[in-house]
């Protein structure tokens, strides 16, 4: 099943890609040749076989809820593109 | 004293005696080694950060603690991190523009406990954007070449890594192995690397590609030194949830164990239609020698083996997808210029932060995971990884090791692969089914073919990494392939 370029216009924005109209073209095929290599799996019968997510098949592991980590606001906030008063800014949200 | 133009074909067991002999001081061998890459690396473009500062630093207190009575087999060894492993106030690129202001605030446990061991960081390398490709071409920072033919690509996803050894600018550095990262460009440049098996290395501080599959391990020239790197590298991380809390081997006294006995299986799929012929005849040159250690052959069938690459290419991006949906430009990284609004801000800042190969794992990923696509997508890929997890269970009930080549060809042309990114997919078809599974891969230098190097891939059963490194270490013992240095290096 080959993408249209409106689909691939959908996966970009749930993705938060910007695409150009010049782009689109060429990425359509790209998708589209990954897509044809991924579907070669349809052929393969897995009918019964449980899907496989950890390769050591454990469960995750818990730890007391305890505070182990301090507060470095200001260390992490060195490297944001732009903070004020320990908030990080973003263009306004609300009107 | 030894000469500055022989210190750097010392591998890091040797550089350990030389150190403890006080042949030369450690800041003595990293004032040589930064001289070195300054002159040399510019043809390879291995390094994103020369981290000067901190490796003369680091040089002097090992110089210390070995005056103090310390005596570590890395105390004082330089070594190069791939730049997806977070170093305190050094950037961390991952070979991306939307890191390439990030100076990471905190060390990955890897760097955290090499540096404990006393290892000198040299610098930070190159790599495939976020780690995803096969030739090193992706990064932001420009392709890195192979020092055995400057027109050919080294490998990636660690090319950089590769590279720098290769090149002897290093005597090893850190990789990541997602699908063959460490071990595909191990062969292309006649290293010894080791993916270990999932979970037994902390991928704490080690930026996520495909967190199901990442596993970060040891490029080195030979098997002992990687052994060395592992048994500092590896262990138990409460910081990492997938981190397996199990004792480790000694990987060092398990290299001495003889091959007599050992079982190798030789899967009839790795010898194939797509695998050169000649690599073939290489491989087959090696079960020789490993046969006259003492050890004995069979065939064996891995038949899920040509759907690892489709499935992967499921899991790997989806996984990437979410993973990589952090860089919004809001706390770190790259920032568009003049946002209009906020989706305005995270669409710009991804799209020009992001390189092409990077996007389009992206939109893989957030199309197989989108409402509807799931069961035919995601969950077939894993069910398709279990078949592959259980060919290997099967396997290993018939043999210790199974053995073949890393890759089907030898170390291509730089751009060769870029005009089809699938073309270089397939190129990992060999590598691919370790990371599915979470088993453990070596791959070592066996020969070379017109110039090029070749490797061989050994895999075990899971936490068996002493094996692999005994395996490989046995064969360097008869063989001299991994001692061989590329000219003009």
């Amino acid at each position: 099943m080959a993408l249209e370029r409106t689909e691939v216009e959908k996966i970009a924005h749930l993705a938060r890609l910007g695409l150009s109209e010049a782009d689109l073209p060429r990425t359509t095929e790209t998708l589209n040749n990954i897509l044809g290599l991924i579907d070669r799996m349809q052929a393969v019968d897995t009918t019964g076989i449980e899907p496989l997510a950890h390769p050591l098949e454990t469960t995750q592991r818990l730890r007391a809820d305890a505070v182990t980590e301090s507060n470095q606001r200001d260390a992490y906030q060195t490297i944001a593109p732009a903070v004020e008063e320990g908030l990080y800014l973003v263009p306004r949200v609300i009107e | 004293m030894m000469k500055d133009s022989d210190m750097h074909n010392l591998t890091l067991a040797e550089i350990a005696r030389n150190l403890a002999e006080k042949h030369f001081s450690a800041e003595e061998l990293t004032r040589t080694l930064l001289a070195r890459i300054e002159q040399l690396d510019p043809q390879l473009n291995a390094f994103i950060s020369v981290t000067d500062e901190l490796a003369l630093a680091q040089a002097k207190a090992a110089d210390a603690r070995r005056a103090a009575g310390e005596n570590g087999a890395l105390l004082g060894a330089p070594i190069g991190h791939k730049d997806l492993f977070c170093t305190q106030g050094i950037r961390t690129s991952c070979g991306s523009k939307i890191l390439d202001n990030f100076n990471a605030p905190y060390d990955a446990t890897v760097v955290e406990r090499l540096a404990a061991a006393g290892t000198v960081t040299l610098g930070k390398l190159n790599m495939d954007e976020f780690a995803m490709g096969s030739a090193n071409e992706s990064s932001y920072y420009g392709a890195v070449k192979n020092p055995w033919d400057l027109t050919r690509v080294p490998g990636g996803s660690s090319g950089g890594s590769a590279a720098a050894i290769a090149a002897r600018l290093l005597p090893a550095a850190t990789g990541t192995d997602t699908g063959g990262s460490i071990r595909q460009p191990a062969a292309l440049t006649n290293l010894t690397g080791l993916k270990p098996t999932y979970g037994r290395v902390s991928r704490w501080g080690m930026v996520a590609y495909a967190s199901s599959l990442d596993q970060g391990g040891p490029m080195a020239r030979t098997a002992e030194d990687c052994a060395l790197l592992l048994s500092a590298m590896a262990g138990f991380d409460a910081k990492d949830s997938t981190s397996v809390d199990q004792p480790l081997d000694d990987y060092l006294a398990a290299l001495s164990q003889p091959l007599a006995g050992l079982r190798i299986g030789l899967p009839k799929e790795y010898f194939g239609a797509g695998l050169d012929p000649k690599i073939a005849d290489a491989v087959m040159a090696s079960v020789e020698e490993l046969k006259k250690l003492g050890a004995t052959v069979k065939e064996i069938s891995l038949p899920n083996m040509q759907h690892a690459i489709p499935s992967y290419y499921v899991i790997a991006p989806a996984e990437a997808s979410s993973n990589l949906s952090r860089f919004d430009g809001v706390r770190f990284g790259y920032r568009c210029e003049n946002p209009a609004d906020l989706t305005d801000l995270y669409k710009r800042s991804r799209a020009e932060g992001f390189g092409d190969e990077v996007k389009r794992r992206i939109m893989v990923g957030t199309y197989a995971l989108s409402a509807g696509y799931y069961d035919a997508y995601y969950l077939k890929a894993q069910k398709i990884r279990r078949l592959i997890k259980q060919d290997f269970v099967a396997a290993f009930e018939q043999v210790d090791v199974i053995l073949g080549p890393t890759t089907p060809n030898l170390a291509w042309k730089l751009g060769e692969k870029n005009a089809d990114p699938v073309s270089a997919y397939l190129e990992d078809i060999y590598t691919i089914t370790a990371n599915l599974a979470g088993i453990p891969g070596l791959s070592m230098p066996a020969g070379f073919i017109d110039g090029l190097p070749v490797g061989v891939q050994l895999l075990a059963p899971y936490f068996q990494e002493a094996r692999l490194l005994n395996v490989a270490h046995q064969y360097q013992q008869v063989t001299d392939w991994h001692m061989r240095a590329p000219a003009g290096f």
